[in-house]
């Protein structure tokens, strides 16, 4: 209930069911992307000193310096493995160390050797192995262009962009500042010296030197204030950016989480795409503003190529992106021949961030699969979930009372609706303390879990990073007496206000912190949890109510480390630390399942998001598909937002609506806000029931496609949900496409997110190939615009001829119900009649898949009228008990008979029903275990 | 141990499906028609677990057909439908645990206990709902005694204020008419003027206070209790505001009770202030306006609720104590300080149209932020005793609280009629 909470957040957020823009800062309000928003570009101060050029085995390094202020960088550029390239830039002897970004990176990326081609004082080129690919670089000004054959791919600091705040003293306070980054690096005064010298010995004639050194101070470089709080920045100014030209490109998309339509918009005239993991009240589509979560990748594409930028920094960003015809750069030498195509478009993008250092991964493609994989190989694939966690999942703030759990839980067997999750949110806990229960609503937490796991069902609760600051919690004592709080500038433990009121947050930066986080799982430690019984983290971000844009103030401490340097990170360690304690509580047995507001790249490894709070409103929930789209290319598949719409009442046909689109979402969830009257699917009538539970029934009979999709997400790193242009990355029609979208490649969803709808038109896409309605089998050409014409009940999907794809008709009221079950197969056929699908099966819910390679991966194959079924996976072992029910082939002709064989050789002929209107062939009862080889003979 | 289905369906067809009334159409051997009559297929496909009728009857025992229902005989207990996809899912769904007949889930028959503690149930219901249907008639006829009371009370007050005012229309004209000759025969009438003066006002007076008895004497028992004067706030002799015990025992004499004939004694002390509450028109009014409204409300078809009204009901919580004021309000106190919140007023009876009665809504309470204006739900249930057994907040500043009363006691079925009923031995 929170009277007080309602009341404070009436009293500090706007009343009105917009975001308060005020409360978040515009890159004008944020001092170092004003300053660094302010460079002009053609100015570019830096130039590469070519003689400190060192090749070795795996990278090349080189000195930059700025000749303004003759502080030197360090360039490093490395080949790494998969077509890629790495480049950072740091100081060459920064007045402290500069933050680098742990723990993002599954490990350090494996290189290959660069050759130098040519070099002249104008500058170097270098080969990249195949594909005639070579990386030049330029030394006055310095640049970088990545070409292949006589096409350049993508230039960095072609717009002179590059601009690396160097630590410095803070001139006024001299002493002081001096004694206070003493105190806190191990930098040794004669490291300065030496870097005088250095700089002496280089450039004996610069009589100017100091003046130039003697840079300006401007306002915000030292402190800062925002609405009431002020950033002291004992480390001064620290900003980093860099620009990167497009040439040929004119779609961009990534850098989630933005409520902003799939391709990115070119940000001239207003604010760049933020990257700020924020806790925003009430958000508002369609504008960069941050929001809960941030993945600094963005992907490139045109119709000859894919390509990706991933920026390795986890401070405030901020991305600018312009887009317009290629303007006539001199290149040098080297590149004059391009100077035709001045014409071609092009698109510039250029990333700014408050600390760090740059670091740079340049993913070269070619295609989106390649970049998929890249992207992985860096920084990990989408945990694979529990086949449940993908099943549908009901949620509210709150489910009050044990009784109101058993009471919506019996609710969905008196309508017959299959569930397999209900959550908890806060109201669960004894007054907010998480890890507790409240003693009253909840006093038998075993017997509660206890009911759901005889139906097979399982349980959510919400663990929240902010802990309550009072002595007689152990959590909090022992988080305090360990000393894992984070610290305040003045050294205390860090405190804000969020749900319990006064709160500490852990310091999940640090290692010993997060083992004894995840220790906290037990089931010994975490009193009244059982193993059918998962986490939440919300508010990791983390939200603090009265910080600086209701977060962490960015002059905290992790460990010697500024909240500022960070900030990004730390949902994404929230995740981890809860996703490792559910592993060992299992003894490394069962896969967890985490769900987690704020991310950050590398969280995919650790489990789902959603996309925080949205409101039940139509807006919302088309932009659930292009949030999910941008999150999919940039390694998050496991993505949904709230069904129904977090804040305000979904007006009931918005709410069937939401559930057919959520249906065909990766993390299909309802959720509601306290404040909203109950939602639960029967609430509405027998017509909205019959509709809701049709919806969900469609997501279960289609999880076993599902479960596939993310085996495939969690081996090969290709998203679940994609945009068209994945599939279909030369139909330009596709580009900017973000109101329908693929699964995996076989289906096609375009949902209606339009009130009143009549009709929705669909495109598909493939010259030559064809496309079958899931729902009447109905053939139509791909690269049309289809309308469909739609009632209450419609959700327009379509399977691609050449597919097949396996579905478990018998929906039962939990996934692991259906367990057992058999299978039917939907062969779609090709107009060249030919069809290609997978099958992936283990027991939903452990590591053995992975551990004792238990699954069975089977690939179906029809070409020449037979079906077949053959092991994928040689090497692997697993019973299942389900079988092949029922075989419809799409597309089909009429056989006289049909003939299934078996590798004991035994044959036998199947009875089968045919639809000529529809085409439509239906095998009756092959009863072939799932896992064996068998072919069907048509004839 | 787990025996896949498919392998056991090739060597053991399931038994023909058990609702007695179906049974005829599934003749062993012979060929099935869908009961839809879609198709015919032939016996061996009943039950095979592949769903070849559109209607799912030619798989009443298997999971196989996604609109099918198992029938459980459930003996002992109650026999029932539930959905095919129940059937070897893991879960116990029938008693007679005969829908787990190839799941692995061990299940133990629990139709007896089941059917036992039914039986139990059934009879208490029983005892309470023979009860509280006698409760209820005794209701129904207080109920009409009582707006019979109100009704007579409200045309007599309306009939005495009419007569009130005739009379000082009578004694103005009397006044008039004695002040015309007054001059010459003030001396000479004001004897017999004074006297009739006085005669007047005796009977006036008698009849006044007659009629106040019947108005204090609420309960019609032929007494004035201090309870009964209690409530007539307009009697309070220091005038503020409340009435106490003591004061009231001092209007009565000390007594606690007075009959008509010691009512005359008490009567010349609360006259005054009584005929001003009656004569003050605004007063009246509003007297005759609650009676009016208390008439007007539905009480049920046999006004059985009536006795709810101007009660208050209360049930404590670890944090609130919650008030039910039937046609009234609902309201919530915390127990530890703070003010009493609004939880609804008096709406309109919400229950479904065959059982309009069993639900009472009460809506327009104090807003919440950035939500509706808080609202309750009162289900009835029957029960010999009138208390708030539950409340709730299912969502948020939608309360549900749950009322018995023998007002919502249907007339009991024969207890045998109820166990028979439900149960097939």
């Amino acid at each position: 209930m929170g009277p007080l909470l309602v009341l404070w957040l009436a009293g500090c957020l706007s009343g009105t069911w917009a975001v308060d823009r005020g409360n978040f800062k515009t890159c004008d309000q944020s001092a170092f992307c004003k300053r660094q928003r302010a460079l002009k570009p053609g100015q570019s101060p830096y130039r590469a000193l070519l003689e400190t050029l060192e090749l070795t085995n795996t990278k090349l390094t080189l000195q930059l310096i700025n000749d303004n202020n003759k502080v030197r960088l360090l360039l490093e550029l490395y080949r790494l493995q998969g077509n890629m390239t790495r480049v950072k830039i740091n100081e060459l002897k920064p007045l402290k160390p500069r933050f680098e970004v742990p723990d993002v990176l599954i490990n350090d990326p494996p290189t290959e050797p660069l050759s130098l081609l040519s070099r002249d004082e104008n500058g170097v080129v270098l080969s990249l192995g195949a594909d005639s690919q070579r990386l030049i670089v330029s030394a006055k000004p310095f640049r970088l262009d990545i070409m292949e054959g006589r096409e350049v791919l993508l230039s960095l600091n072609s717009r002179g962009l590059l601009a690396f705040e160097h630590l410095r003293i803070r001139k006024d306070t001299c002493q002081e500042v001096m004694s206070l980054s003493l105190s806190h690096s191990k930098v040794d005064p004669e490291g300065t010296e030496n870097k005088e010298e250095t700089e002496a010995a280089n450039e004996p004639a610069e009589g100017e030197e100091e003046a130039k050194e003697d840079e300006k101070v401007e306002d915000g470089m030292w402190e800062e204030t925002f609405k009431s709080h002020t950033d002291s920045k004992p480390n001064g100014p620290s900003s980093i950016s860099l620009d990167f030209s497009l040439p040929g490109v004119e779609n961009v998309y990534g850098i989630p989480e933005h409520a902003d339509s799939l391709k990115l918009k070119a940000t001239d005239g207003g604010d760049p795409y933020r990257l700020f993991n924020l806790d925003v009240f009430q958000y508002e589509v369609f504008n960069p503003m941050a929001l809960y979560g941030a993945i600094p990748v963005m992907l490139s594409h045109s119709a000859q190529r894919t390509m990706g930028i991933f920026w390795l920094n986890a401070a405030e960003t901020w991305v600018d992106i312009s887009s317009n015809t290629a303007g006539k750069t001199v290149f040098g030498q080297m590149l004059d021949y391009v100077q035709g195509s001045s014409e071609t478009p092009q698109t510039d993008v250029r990333w700014i961030s408050e600390s760090g250092i740059i670091d740079v991964f340049i993913m070269l493609g070619p295609t989106p699969t390649d970049v998929f994989s890249q992207y992985a190989s860096l920084t990990g694939t989408q945990a694979f979930p529990p086949l449940s966690a993908l099943a549908y999942h009901q949620c509210r703030w709150n489910y009050n009372d044990q009784e109101d759990v058993a009471a919506v839980d019996q609710g969905f067997d008196d309508h017959d609706i299959p569930y397999d999750f209900i959550w908890l949110d806060i109201e669960h806990t004894d007054g907010k303390r998480y890890f507790t229960w409240d003693p009253h609503k909840f006093p038998q937490p075993k017997d509660m879990l206890q009911g759901l796991l005889d139906k097979r069902r399982k349980m959510v609760t919400i663990v929240d990073p902010h802990i309550k600051v009072d002595s007689s919690y152990k959590i909090h004592n022992e988080i305090r007496s360990k000393g894992f709080y984070v610290k305040s500038k003045d050294g205390g433990d860090y405190e804000g206000w969020c749900w319990p009121g006064n709160s500490g947050y852990p310091d999940f930066t640090n290692p010993e912190m997060r083992a004894w986080w995840a220790s906290m799982f037990a089931y010994d430690q975490y009193e009244g949890s059982m193993e059918n019984m998962y986490t939440w983290n919300d508010m990791n971000e983390p939200s603090v109510f009265n910080g600086p844009e209701v977060t962490m103030h960015k002059d905290a401490l992790h460990g010697n480390w500024e909240n500022r340097d960070l900030h990004n990170l730390y949902g994404l360690y929230v995740q981890r630390a809860t996703a490792e304690g559910l592993i060992e509580r299992s003894g490394g047995v069962e896969r967890p399942f985490v769900l987690a507001r704020a991310f950050f790249a590398g969280s995919q490894r650790y489990g789902a998001v959603w996309t925080g709070d949205n409101a039940a409103e139509w807006e919302h929930l088309k932009i659930s598909i292009p949030m999910c789209l941008s999150l999919g290319l940039v390694g998050v598949s496991f993505c949904g937002a709230d069904v129904g719409g977090f804040f305000k009442s979904p007006s009931t046909e918005l709410l069937v609506r939401w559930y057919q689109t959520g249906a065909y979402q990766p993390f299909f969830r309802a959720h509601a806000h306290l404040d909203t009257p109950r939602r639960e699917p029967w609430l509405f009538g027998p017509e909205n029931t019959a509709l809701i539970r049709e919806a969900v029934r469609q997501r279960y009979a289609l999880l076993p496609y599902w479960y596939q999709l993310f085996y495939h997400a969690h081996h090969s790193g290709q998203p679940v949900m994609r945009p068209l242009w994945v599939e279909y990355p030369q139909d330009t029609a596709t580009f900017s496409m973000d109101d329908q979208f693929l699964l995996g490649r076989d289906l096609l969803v375009h949902p209606v997110t339009e009130e009143g709808a009549r009709g929705v038109t669909a495109y598909l896409p493939g010259k030559g190939e064809v496309w079958f309605d899931v729902h009447t089998f109905q053939k139509h050409n791909g690269a049309q615009n289809l309308y469909i014409p739609v009632t209450i009940s419609s959700i327009p999907v379509f399977q691609r001829g050449g597919s097949i794809i396996s579905r478990k008709a018998r929906v039962r009221r939990s996934s692991s119900c259906m367990e057992h079950d058999p299978y039917t197969l939907f062969v779609a056929l090709s107009p060249k009649r030919f069809a290609q699908g997978e099958l992936y099966i283990d027991d939903g819910h452990t590591f053995n898949f992975d551990k004792q390679k238990q699954f069975i991966h089977r690939r179906f194959s029809f070409a020449n009228n037979a079906l077949s079924s053959r092991n994928l996976a040689p090497g692997s072992q697993f019973t299942t008990f389900s079988w092949v029910e029922k075989i419809v082939i799409l597309g089909a002709s009429k056989p006289s008979k049909a003939t299934l064989k078996t590798p004991d050789g035994k044959e036998s002929q199947l009875e089968f029903e045919f639809d000529a209107s529809m085409s439509v062939l239906t095998l009756r009862k092959p009863g072939v275990n799932a896992g064996l080889d068998w072919t069907v003979v048509l004839q | 141990y787990f025996i896949p289905l498919n392998l056991l369906l090739c060597t053991q067809p399931l038994p023909v499906p058990t609702i007695p009334t179906e049974r005829q159409f599934y003749e062993e051997n012979k060929p099935f028609t869908c009961l839809d009559g879609s198709s015919t297929i032939p016996f061996d496909r009943v039950n095979d677990d592949y769903c070849d009728c559109r209607d799912g009857s030619d798989e009443p025992g298997t999971a196989a057909c996604p609109n099918g229902s198992f029938h459980c005989t459930n003996a002992g207990f109650r026999p029932t439908f539930i959905p095919s996809s129940r059937i070897n899912d893991g879960i116990c769904d029938c008693c007679d645990t005969t829908d787990e007949y190839n799941s692995g889930a061990t299940c133990q028959n629990t139709c007896r206990e089941m059917g036992r503690k039914e039986r139990e149930s059934l009879q208490i219901m029983a005892e309470i709902t023979k009860e509280g249907f006698l409760l209820k008639q005794q209701l129904i006829h207080e109920a009409k005694r009582g707006q019979e009371d109100k009704q007579g009370k409200l045309t007599e007050l309306q009939g005495s204020k009419k007569g009130l005012e005739e009379k000082v229309e009578a004694l103005r004209t009397v006044k008039e008419t004695a002040e015309d000759p007054e001059k010459e025969a003030k001396e000479r009438h004001l004897k017999a003027w004074e006297e009739q003066k006085e005669l007047i006002r005796m009977e006036k007076d008698k009849t006044r206070m007659a009629e106040a008895f019947l108005e204090l004497d609420d309960d019609a028992d032929g007494y004035v209790s201090v309870a009964e004067l209690q409530s007539h706030l307009e009697l309070d002799p220091d005038s503020d505001g409340s009435l106490s015990e003591t004061e009231t025992q001092g209007l009565l004499g000390g007594a606690d009770k007075v009959d008509t004939s010691t009512f005359e004694t008490v009567w010349s002390g609360i006259k005054d202030k009584y005929l001003q509450s009656l004569i003050c028109d605004p007063e009246c009014i509003s007297i005759c306006r609650n009676l009016e409204k208390e008439i007007g409300f539905d009480f049920g078809p046999s006004a059985e609720f009536a006795y709810l009204y101007s009660q208050c009901y209360e049930l404590s919580t670890s944090e609130y104590i919650y008030r039910l004021c039937p046609f009234n309000r609902v309201s919530q106190k915390p127990k530890f300080g703070g003010s009493e919140t609004n939880l609804g007023l008096w709406g309109q009876w919400a229950g479904p149209e065959d059982n309009l009665y069993s639900v009472m809504k009460y809506d327009h309470g104090q807003g919440c932020w950035q939500g509706p204006n808080r609202s309750t739900t009162v289900k009835l249930t029957c029960g010999k005793e009138t208390v708030v057994t539950s409340t709730s907040e299912p969502s948020r500043c939608e309360y549900l609280m749950e009322f018995t009363t023998p007002a919502v006691c249907q007339e009991p079925a024969s207890l045998d009629e109820v166990l028979h009923g439900h149960t097939e031995l």
